[in-house]
């Protein structure tokens, strides 16, 4: 019987292996076609009449690269930024952000928001439409809302506290109820989406570009969960539809006439080959294989920073982005647990140095935890209204001082051994690898550097199992509010072991704080003091950028406040 | 004998059996052997030192390894360099008089650094090929020399072992232990080992119905003696070279190891992690892939020298040609 | 034969379900799972996903239903690439691999065999050393950098051939030799060295005595005895190439297989390891079974024997 089963299995296993073999080849002949147009672009072979725009290219063909595959396609799902790219290219949220990082109408035409900043109107487009001709209407975004915060799910969406802004989205998504009237949000009729929200959010509007929010084409969506893991199944309302897949090797776009805006969308074609190396990302670039290369899609290697950034002076270039590097403290071990201590090694550091010398990608000295490209009020930067440059300032001589004052209060004659944790990268080990060597020479500490494999290094941090460690940070939205909520007592993402209750008061108040938005941005300054000025729980090194190649001739890339990359209005110039 | 030389003045009309005498043979002188005793090994060595070519590799691994552990100091007492002190004001610099290797992204010195991972390449992939060697020899040839039920189930084993994912055990094993050089050549050897017994256990098969194996069987040779003595020995040449074979890809895992993170712990580092380190920007800095990867294959090269020279003087077959 | 191929096949099933077992519990023992990132997820998200996903179940059960799962055929849903089904994925990129892999094996075969035969033949004549040389490159030359190395001269300075993936035949050509060298190397050298052997023995002079005609002897007698230690090396090779190699796959941009099990290692997407994990084992063990089958065929001096002393 056993046997029986067991032979049973293997046939399976190689009937199935066989059948999806055959299955893989007939899909990569499909991509074949596609992706050798990038090929006559290259040699000018301009046998069509060009376009309306005698500027533009005959092939409007944009060739990109991916680092990694994009885990999933489902809006609901995602939670990285390839797939962020990929379902820009599909989707559209109520509102889509400009050049500037200004909420403009996307999917909604217009919105009202009410006095007290809770309520939001949306005006469905007239005439937008999905991919399959059916108009968008506001019970899409109802049912796609519906969809993330619904614990039926499966799998259970991770974004979905995102949306929990929503009034009583928290208590649906947790099962408190079952009844999803109580969520406000209501399509009050076919083209007026209505959505209450728990407290005044001052970025909400923005928040509705993020793609856990887009709409999904709920007959496509229900009975079908693996509706977006294949081209033909997915049904979207953005400027470009999925014509191909290759699991690992490539994807392909296809410009979506039913697009309301359509007229304004010159590019024809996009493919994407998904390569995990940022060397041959380059070569590819300098071959001509591909349009764009570099950050967020793809990587170019610290190494050829410089060189490219010389070579290749008008095409490169490097953005702001709104990420924190930074060195988060146990201060529940020895011997970080000791707020001088702590503060001498924050100080020790010759961040410009580190950035001119081993970064190379000319990034901000991060003083405080909030980075640059973080908006503040009246257009003004949350870094603009508060420098974190008055938090500390390096210098070794003091640092040293720092560090006998708090070993005397230790009672330490020397230091318990120091490992500084940081997960496998190239990069991260550089860096690490200086900071030791300056802490060594700085303070006269030995620092012991330790890499560990990305799980183990996240399992690590969390139960607490290191002294110092590397750590990042991206925002979600474009507010300081989703660095500064991070390290309340107990705070999921808290590893630090900091607990301070006048701490979690001010994020408190800045969540509740009404419309005074002065206020709440000053509450929120006042927690970054104490988080860095006063206790030092994190030690912050520099606020990334990113580091980008573009052909001179594809024009009409924007990148927003986060790095994220909107290539959906670009378009390709003769060259 | 004083006796049979009498009767032989005696003079008789027919033979008997006294007419006959043995030839006079110095039975001691005859059993002499002319050729000066050598053991196994001696033999081997006297014949190992014939080979210039083999010599030449074995000088050249000597060198390297005098190298390797003198240079670092050398350099050290010289410029006051050493393997891991960042000098951030001169990164990337080319050769010269200063740095002879030039310095790389962190402005730490070349030459120091190759000689130290030359060091730590060869710590790693000696210690893990010969721990192979032994494992793989001895679990080798019991699967070929007993053959059957033995050999079905031990040869089922390795290819359970061969087949379970290397990386989930090499992950726990960091996790287990500390990562240090004693983890990695333990991570290597886990799996190293079974290349090498599959080829012993095909040689051992091969040889085991051959005429003098049989013959040593049929006077008595115990297991033992017919393995060491007679058929690993008429083994050593892919055993051998798969040996030599076996501490370039012991080198190279270390590497790809490296390259995943889980290799030794920088700022220590590997001439495969030098060179993996070098690898995005060797269009730009040649310098910091070059050395450490001639000095790989110059290592490489010496050992597969030696070891074709080693296959020549251990092969029984090819004594006295 | 049959009652051979019948014990093999036993065993081997018995293999593959102990290398399920084992693998199965090492995942499990190493820290991480595939829901973890630099953001933290909510408590209740976390635990309805656990709750999906079978994790929070003891792990006994989770192995039973596991073992249930692929015993009906089902591989199951990968953690990581959400909704898409492990064998599906297992097919489309093991295809890519097997096609790039097979080319790479029959050019190793014989590039390697023609080489070693030669080196053997013409012993400590020029031949030889330039045949060793060009095999101690082979093996001293990483994958990597010679794949980087062929990349960037031959692709994008010469622009002869692709820079990455396999859409034209031209674009196979880095690939494979950047996948065969090392293997053609170490054929070479396994061949010349037990080449040299058989040339050696006796019953080559017999044949030459008997007045054999020299070609028949070298594919009779030499070729047929001095592939043995070959036979036995291609046999995993051949399962090692066209299971992916993760360095050339990564560089030359290739969706195989190689690629997506490092990754699903790296995501602990615990499906995905599983399904491939289960996949390479009967690979392996199908080259090894047929490795075996082809040591009967080159060498009539072994018996198969099925489980008894033979």
């Amino acid at each position: 019987m056993k046997k029986k089963s067991w032979m049973l299995l293997l046939t399976l296993v190689l009937v199935i292996g066989t059948v999806l073999a055959g299955c893989g080849s007939a899909n990569e002949t499909n991509t074949d076609s596609a992706a050798t147009a990038p090929g006559t672009t290259d040699n000018g072979n301009a046998s069509e009449p060009a376009a309306t725009d005698a500027n533009l290219a005959a092939d409007q063909t944009l060739s990109l690269n991916l680092t990694a595959e994009p885990p999933t396609l489902d809006p609901a799902q995602a939670q990285d930024s390839q797939s962020n790219t990929a379902l820009r290219f599909m989707y559209e949220g109520l509102a889509t952000i400009d050049a500037e990082g200004n909420p403009v109408p996307g999917a909604a035409e217009s919105w009202d928001v009410s006095e007290d900043g809770l309520t939001y109107t949306f005006k469905m487009r007239e005439g937008a439409t999905w991919s399959n001709g059916d108009p968008v209407t506001a019970n899409d975004f109802v049912y796609a809302w519906q969809r993330v915060l619904n614990p039926e799910t499966v799998p259970a969406p991770v974004y979905a506290y995102q949306l929990y802004y929503i009034e009583g989205a928290e208590a649906y998504n947790t099962g408190e109820t079952t009844d999803f009237s109580t969520v406000g949000v209501k399509a009050v009729d076919e083209k007026t989406l209505e959505v209450k929200l728990t407290n005044p959010t001052p970025y909400f509007l923005g928040l509705t570009s993020f793609y856990t929010l887009y709409p999904v084409h709920q007959s496509t969506v229900e009975g079908n969960n693996a509706w977006a893991t294949k081209p033909e199944s997915m049904v979207v309302n953005g400027p470009f539809t999925m014509t191909s897949w290759t699991s690992g090797s490539e994807m392909g776009w296809t410009k979506n006439e039913n697009y309301w805006d359509a007229d304004n969308i010159k590019l024809s074609n996009i493919t994407a080959t998904i390569v995990n190396s940022g060397a041959t990302e380059t070569a590819k670039y300098q071959g001509g294989e591909i349009d764009y290369a570099g950050a967020p899609t793809g990587e170019i290697p610290t190494d050829q920073i410089q060189p490219l950034s010389q070579q290749l002076a008008d095409e490169f270039k490097l953005t702001n982005i709104a990420s924190t590097y930074y060195y988060e403290f146990n201060t529940e071990v020895e011997p970080f647990n000791n707020e001088k201590i702590r503060k001498a090694f924050a100080m020790s550091i010759d961040r410009q140095s580190l950035i001119d010398n081993v970064t190379k990608a000319s990034q901000t000295p991060a003083y405080g935890f909030v980075p640059t490209s973080i908006a503040g009020l009246n257009g003004q930067s949350f870094r603009d209204m508060h420098p974190d440059s008055e938090y500390f300032k390096e210098d070794a001589a003091q640092a040293k001082q720092l560090l006998e004052e708090g070993m005397k209060e230790e009672g330490y004659t020397t230091l318990p051994p120091i490992t500084l944790l940081y997960n496998t990268s190239e990069n991260h080990q550089k860096l690490a690898l200086a900071v030791a060597d300056m802490w060594k020479k700085n303070l006269g500490v030995e620092i012991q550097t330790r890499n560990e494999e990305w799980s183990v290094f996240l399992e690590s941090r969390k139960t607490g199992n290191f002294q110092i460690a590397r750590a990042g940070w991206s925002a979600d939205y474009n507010d300081p509010m989703t660095y500064m909520d991070m390290f309340v007592s107990g705070g999921g993402n808290n590893n630090t072991g900091y607990a301070d209750p006048a701490y979690d008061k001010l994020i408190e108040e800045a969540y509740k704080g009404g419309n005074d938005l002065e206020k709440r941005m000053q509450d929120m300054a006042d927690a970054e003091k104490l988080l860095i000025q006063e206790n030092m729980v994190i030690m912050p090194v520099y606020y990334y950028t990113q580091a980008s190649l573009t052909k001179p001739y594809l024009k009409g890339v924007t990148t927003d406040f986060s790095g994220a990359i909107d290539f959906t209005r670009a378009y390709l110039e003769e060259h | 004998m004083a006796n049979e030389n009498k009767a032989n003045k005696q003079p008789m009309p027919a033979l008997t059996a006294a007419d006959f005498e043995p030839v006079n043979i110095n039975e001691r002188e005859s059993e002499v052997i002319k050729r000066e005793s050598l053991t196994a090994w001696r033999d081997t060595w006297e014949r190992l030192r014939s080979n210039k070519v083999a010599m030449s590799g074995l000088m050249a691994l000597v060198l390297i390894i005098l190298a390797s552990i003198f240079a670092p100091m050398i350099s050290y007492w010289v410029h006051g360099y050493d393997y891991q002190t960042n000098d951030l004001l001169a990164t990337n610099q080319p050769p010269s008089s200063l740095h002879w290797f030039g310095t790389d992204d962190l402005g730490r010195d070349m030459f120091v650094r190759t000689w130290s991972g030359a060091r730590i390449s060869l710590i790693v992939g000696v210690a893990a090929a010969l721990i192979d060697l032994l494992i793989g020899v001895i679990y080798g040839g019991i699967m070929g020399y007993f053959g059957g039920r033995v050999d079905t189930i031990m040869n089922k084993f390795s290819e359970i072992l061969y087949a379970i994912p290397y990386l989930l055990v090499t992950i726990l094993l960091l996790v287990v232990f500390e990562p240090s050089l004693g983890t990695i050549i333990l991570a290597l050897t886990i799996t190293g080992w079974i290349n090498m017994s599959w080829i012993v256990r095909g040689e051992i098969m091969k040889l085991k119905n051959r005429e003098y194996v049989l013959a040593s069987r049929s006077m008595g040779a115990g297991t033992g003696r017919l393995l060491f003595r007679h058929l690993l020995p008429n083994a050593s040449g892919p055993i051998i070279v798969t040996l030599t074979l076996s501490v370039p890809s012991a080198i190279f895992a270390e590497s790809f190891l490296s390259f995943l993170g889980l290799g030794v712990q920088a700022p220590i580092s590997s001439l495969g992690s030098m060179v993996e380190n070098a690898l995005t920007g060797w269009m730009y800095y040649p310098w910091r892939m070059l050395f450490p990867a001639v000095l790989i294959s110059v290592i490489m090269l010496a050992f597969n020298l030696l070891g074709d020279g080693l296959r020549d003087a251990l092969d029984p077959s090819l004594k006295n040609k | 034969m049959a009652r051979y191929i019948t014990s093999k096949l036993i065993y081997t099933l018995l293999s593959l379900f102990i290398l399920i077992t084992a693998t199965f519990f090492l995942m499990k023992a190493i820290p991480g799972d595939p829901f973890m990132s630099e953001k933290e997820i909510p408590a209740a998200i976390r635990a309805r996903l656990d709750a999906q996903y079978g994790l929070d179940k003891p792990i006994l059960t989770q192995y039973v239903n596991y073992l249930g799962n692929i015993v009906q055929g089902d591989l199951g849903i990968s953690m990581k690439k959400l909704n898409q089904e492990v064998s599906s994925i297992v097919g489309q990129t093991f295809g890519v691999s097997l096609r790039l892999g097979l080319i790479a094996v029959v050019v190793s075969i014989i590039v390697g065999v023609t080489l070693g035969l030669m080196a053997a033949l013409y012993h400590r004549k020029f031949i030889d050393s330039a045949v060793m040389i060009i095999a101690v490159i082979g093996i001293a030359v990483p994958s990597f950098v010679l794949a980087s190395l062929l990349q960037y001269s031959l692709g994008l300075k010469a622009g002869i051939f692709p820079i990455t993936g396999l859409r034209t035949p031209l674009g196979y050509v880095l690939p494979v030799i950047a996948l065969s060298a090392g293997p053609i190397a170490y054929i070479a050298r396994l061949t010349r060295s037990s080449m040299l052997e058989v040339l050696h023995a006796d019953y080559i002079k017999t044949a030459k005595a008997k007045g054999l005609k020299w070609p028949a002897i070298l594919w009779k007698h030499v070729i047929r005895n001095g592939i043995l230690p070959v036979v036995t090396y291609v046999g995993p090779m051949t399962a090692n190439i066209i299971t992916g190699s993760v360095v050339v796959e990564r560089i030359f941009g290739i969706g195989g297989i190689g690629k997506v099990f490092v990754e699903s290692i790296s995501n602990r997407d615990y499906t995905m390891i599983m399904g491939i994990t289960l996949f390479y084992g009967i690979i392996l063990m199908a080259a090894r079974f047929i490795t075996d089958i082809v040591y009967v065929l080159v060498d009539p001096r072994i018996k198969l024997t099925s489980g008894k002393e033979g």
